[in-house]
C-alpha cells in the first residue's frame, strides 16, 4: 500500500512507523464490489476508522480503481475485529498477514 | 416506486432525519426487510451446545452456498480456508443477529410511523446498514455489475420478473439520501 499512496494526507497513517510495523504485521483489506455506493464506503471509513474525509475518499477511490485497499493494520485480533465490523457494514473485507504479495 | 415524487431521507430544520414514504413504498420496504431477516436467520440445529449458543459460537457454520448469503456473510480470509472456517464458527452467528437487529429496528420504526418517519441517530445507523444489506441481497440476485445497469433496465422492460432493478434503484436512492443526511451532521 505504501508505495501506491499518492495523497500526502496518507503519510499520517500509522503504517509509516517502522517499530509499529514490526509489531503489527496484519492488515485489513477492503475489496471493490459493484453494489456498495462510493459515498457509503467513504462514510464507513470516516465513521468506523476515524479517517478524515480526504483520507477516506483516497482509500475509497483506491478500492474502486485498484480493486482493493489496505484500510488498517495491527495485531491479528485487532484486524479480526475490523473485518467483522466491515462485514457488519456490508463491505467485502478480509485480513491477511502482511508481507510480500499482500 | 409510483409516479409520485420520491423524497427519501431529508434533514429537517431542527436537525432530525426524516423519511417520507407512501403506503405502497412502506409495504414494499417492510416486506423486503422481513425477507432479509428470514434469509439471515441462523439455521436451527437439533442439538445445540448451551455454552456455545450463549457465546454465539456455531460449531457447524459453513460457507453459505447461496450467493446472497455468501455476499452478506463473506469469508474473512481469502487465502486460508482453515482460518476462514474458524472465524466463521466464532462470528457468523453474531453477524447474522447483528444484521437481523438492524433490519428489525428499521421495520419497527416504519411500523410506528405514518407517512413521515422520524429517525433517531441510532435508528439512522440501523437504517443505513439494513438498506445496504437489502441492496447487497437484491443486487447479488440481479447480477448487478459495474457496467450492466442499462442492460438490466432494458431487460426489465421486456420481462416483468426483471423489474426488481427498479426496486434496487429506489433502495439506492434511499441509501444515498441517508448517507447525505449523516454526512451533513458535522
Amino acid at each position: 500500500m505504501l508505495v501506491t499512496v499518492t495523497a500526502p494526507t496518507e503519510l499520517e497513517s500509522p503504517v509509516v512507523d517502522p517499530d509499529v510495523w514490526v509489531d503489527h504485521p496484519w492488515i485489513t483489506v477492503v475489496w471493490n464490489d459493484p453494489i456498495n455506493l462510493m459515498s457509503y464506503v467513504t462514510y464507513v471509513f470516516t465513521s468506523y476508522f476515524g479517517y478524515s474525509k480526504e483520507q477516506a475518499e483516497t482509500l475509497m477511490i483506491q478500492v474502486h480503481e485498484e480493486g482493493r485497499a489496505v484500510v488498517s493494520n495491527g495485531s491479528r485480533e485487532e484486524m479480526e475485529r475490523d473485518v467483522a465490523a466491515m462485514h457488519s457494514y456490508g463491505l467485502w473485507a478480509t485480513l491477511a498477514k502482511d508481507g510480500p504479495g499482500t | 416506486m409510483s409516479d409520485q415524487v420520491v423524497h427519501g431521507f431529508t434533514r429537517s430544520a431542527t436537525g432530525r432525519i426524516v423519511l417520507r414514504i407512501d403506503d405502497l413504498e412502506r409495504g414494499l420496504l417492510s416486506s423486503l426487510l422481513e425477507q432479509l431477516m428470514e434469509i439471515l436467520q441462523p439455521e436451527d440445529r437439533e442439538v445445540g451446545d448451551p455454552l456455545q449458543d450463549l457465546v454465539g459460537i456455531d460449531a457447524h457454520a459453513e460457507p453459505p452456498s447461496d450467493d446472497v448469503l455468501a455476499r452478506l456473510l463473506p469469508d474473512a480470509y481469502s487465502d486460508d480456508l482453515e482460518a476462514a472456517a474458524d472465524f466463521r464458527r466464532f462470528t457468523e452467528r453474531g453477524l447474522r443477529q447483528d444484521k437481523i437487529a438492524h433490519a428489525r429496528q428499521a421495520l419497527d420504526s416504519l411500523a410506528a410511523s405514518g407517512a413521515k418517519v422520524t429517525v433517531s441517530p441510532d435508528q439512522a445507523h440501523s437504517w443505513l446498514l439494513a438498506l445496504t444489506d437489502l441492496r447487497l441481497a437484491l443486487g447479488t440476485r440481479l447480477g448487478v455489475s459495474e457496467d450492466n445497469h442499462d442492460e438490466l433496465i432494458a431487460r426489465a422492460e421486456q420481462d416483468p420478473q426483471a423489474s426488481a432493478i427498479h426496486v434496487y434503484d429506489w433502495l439506492t436512492y434511499l441509501a444515498e439520501t441517508l448517507v447525505r443526511c449523516l454526512q451533513s451532521e458535522d
